[in-house]
């Protein structure tokens, strides 16, 4: 029951991305029409992954760090791709790809960064320190690119900040083939994760009793859950709130336990995220609006209310 | 009294934590069998945490050996020994709220694989599991609506429905009141007599601990003071010098009982 609700709702709001748009396609001509399939279907598509990879790195960083209001770009990920993309643009560099790169590569130096510190005293992974660690790089990356924009060209890093404030406007079938590929290890290594994530819940001595393997747990939840954040910055911007708060309504309806929770969270915050880039395309055409924006204003009332639930109960 | 061989075996067990001056725990040694109930008792700070540790493979002895079921506790896959060995620990948190029969599924989690799904076996051990600590009634409330007595029912449930040959229970009475505190012992003395489990607990409760188990380890700042049963070991003078304060001991169902003296007010001069 829930799970057809919430697989109506995902076909319902990637069906609604393909046939909205500012450009008005009979639907007649919808199988045809160049705009739906070169631009729109691939668009719906991306969005879909990127929601889901957020909303499932959120709900594994969620019980890792044992935090529930921890999201996937909370770690330092969006300072350093950030970072990636202004350096990139001040350094001139131009091509299709070289955004997306630049940001990889930031997000990446950032996730090594704060993985580093995470491991003190050479083995354990301590979650504390990967918060603090991942604010901290972050705030350290931002000063930097905002360092790097206050000497730089302003025309230019206009599009640097539309762009890290996330948008699929660039969607292709490139785009996503490569996500296509890329998503599904980090995904798979999430998921079997699933009953080691649910006993880390009751704290990381409990769980080693139940028989979780902590250690390497915790290692393989972040570098997945990062790789995944990171290709999902890489392809459409910093895109906020998907990872916060779509774990929390997943766990209203599924529970806690990850192995149906991951899922859920997949498959809502896909479609989430076609919803919000559908009407951040469609309210104010011809205009758009960063997707990164549409995601705040529905994320951050529904957060309120989830709020008010938890001091209530 | 057991000729079964033991599930738990601790040779002269040394350890001392990165950094500290001297060792946390020395020269101990520690044998439990099937159908064994050992108590392991001293003040705060005297080693008895650090010994659960070594004896569950969480550290790693400087010297001497800790093994489960002849091999080495370290060498243990975690997913198997807690197929083995069921732990109540001290402490533990509930990130999200969690219903009764969902934290002793938990419990379930060291027999399933991968992906499979919870089997009628997995289901049947649960309610064995509440059944057996009188928690069957709780088993759909929220965890966080139970008494501090139903919730350490609870804990030794999920730790049952690992269905353990040992279970480990760290200071399980703490913070219970006098009707928990005795339900919860003779609740373990009836697992071990009655399905033969070996049992492993740190307290610093004497009089409990002389009551319901077969021996008693007494530490003092991480070495040991006497082992053995509880009426050669809970003497006065031992009793006195560990724990620093002046008792007087009485007998109980012929188990060594502990009462600790006023402190006589100093003469005023």
């Amino acid at each position: 029951m829930r799970w057809m609700l919430l697989g109506t709702v995902a076909v319902l709001a990637l069906l609604a991305s393909v046939v909205l748009g500012p450009a008005a396609v009979p639907l007649s001509e919808l199988g045809r029409s160049d705009i739906v399939w070169n631009l729109r279907a691939p668009r719906a598509v991306l969005a879909f992954l990127v929601g889901g990879s957020l909303g499932v790195a959120g709900a594994g960083l969620q019980a890792l760090v044992r935090n529930p209001l921890a999201d996937p770009f909370l770690l330092g990920l969006s300072g350093g791709a950030g970072l990636g993309a202004v350096i990139a643009l001040a350094l001139h560099l131009t091509g299709p790809w070289v955004l997306p790169l630049a940001a990889f590569a930031g997000a990446l130096a950032a996730l090594g960064l704060v993985y580093r510190m995470g491991l003190v005293g050479g083995a354990a992974l301590d979650p504390r320190i990967l918060l603090l660690g991942g604010v901290a790089v972050g705030a350290f990356a931002a000063a930097i690119t905002t360092a790097i924009v206050s000497l730089a060209d302003a025309a230019e890093l206009r599009n640097a900040f539309l762009w890290l404030w996330g948008g699929l406007s660039a969607a292709s079938w490139d785009s996503v083939l490569l996500l296509v590929l890329y998503a599904p290890v980090p995904l798979a290594v999430l998921l079997a994760a699933a009953r080691p994530l649910d006993l880390l819940a009751l704290g990381e001595e409990p769980a080693r009793y139940l028989g979780a393997d902590v250690e390497a747990v915790k290692r393989r939840v972040y570098l997945a859950a990062s790789l995944l954040t990171a290709a999902a910055v890489a392809v459409s911007g910093v895109i906020g709130f998907v990872g916060l708060v779509v774990p929390h309504i997943a766990r209203l309806a599924w529970g806690h336990r990850h192995r149906s929770l991951l899922p859920a969270a997949f498959i809502g915050g896909g479609a989430l995220l076609a919803i919000a880039d559908t009407l951040a395309r469609t309210v104010v055409a011809p205009r758009e609006l960063p997707v990164g924006v549409v995601t705040a204003l529905i994320g951050v009332p529904v957060f309120a209310l989830l709020l008010r639930r938890w001091t209530i109960a | 009294m057991s000729a079964a061989s033991p599930i738990l075996r601790m040779r002269d067990v040394r350890y001392r934590y990165p950094g500290a001056s001297q060792d946390a725990l020395a020269g101990v040694s520690l044998t439990v069998g099937p159908g064994e109930f050992h108590a392991v008792l001293g003040p705060n700070g005297s080693g008895k945490t650090t010994l659960v540790r070594l004896a569950l493979g969480a550290l790693i002895p400087a010297g001497g050996t800790s093994e489960i079921l002849e091999r080495p506790a370290r060498a243990w896959p975690r997913q198997e020994l807690a197929r083995v060995v069921g732990v109540v620990p001290q402490r533990e948190d509930n990130l999200f709220p969690q219903r009764v029969r969902e934290t002793v599924l938990l419990g379930r989690y060291p027999h399933l694989s991968l992906w499979g799904k919870e089997r009628p076996e997995d289901h049947a051990a649960i309610e064995r599991a509440l059944a057996a600590c009188d928690a069957t009634q709780l088993a759909d409330r929220w965890v966080w609506t139970l008494s501090g007595g139903e919730y350490q029912r609870v804990r030794v449930a999920r730790a049952l429905a690992q269905e353990p040959r040992l279970l480990v229970l760290d200071e399980p009475a703490v913070s219970l009141d006098l009707r928990h505190e005795m339900a919860l012992f003779e609740l373990v003395r009836g697992l071990v007599d009655r399905v033969g489990l070996g049992v492993l607990m740190i307290t610093h409760d004497l009089n409990l601990a002389a009551r319901y188990a077969d021996t008693v380890l007494l530490l003092s700042e991480g070495r040991p003071v006497a082992a053995g049963a509880p009426a050669d070991v809970l003497t006065r003078e031992t009793v006195e010098r560990v724990f620093s304060w002046p008792v007087t001991m009485q007998s109980v169902d012929g188990r060594p009982q502990m009462v600790p003296l006023r402190q006589p007010k100093e003469p005023v001069a």
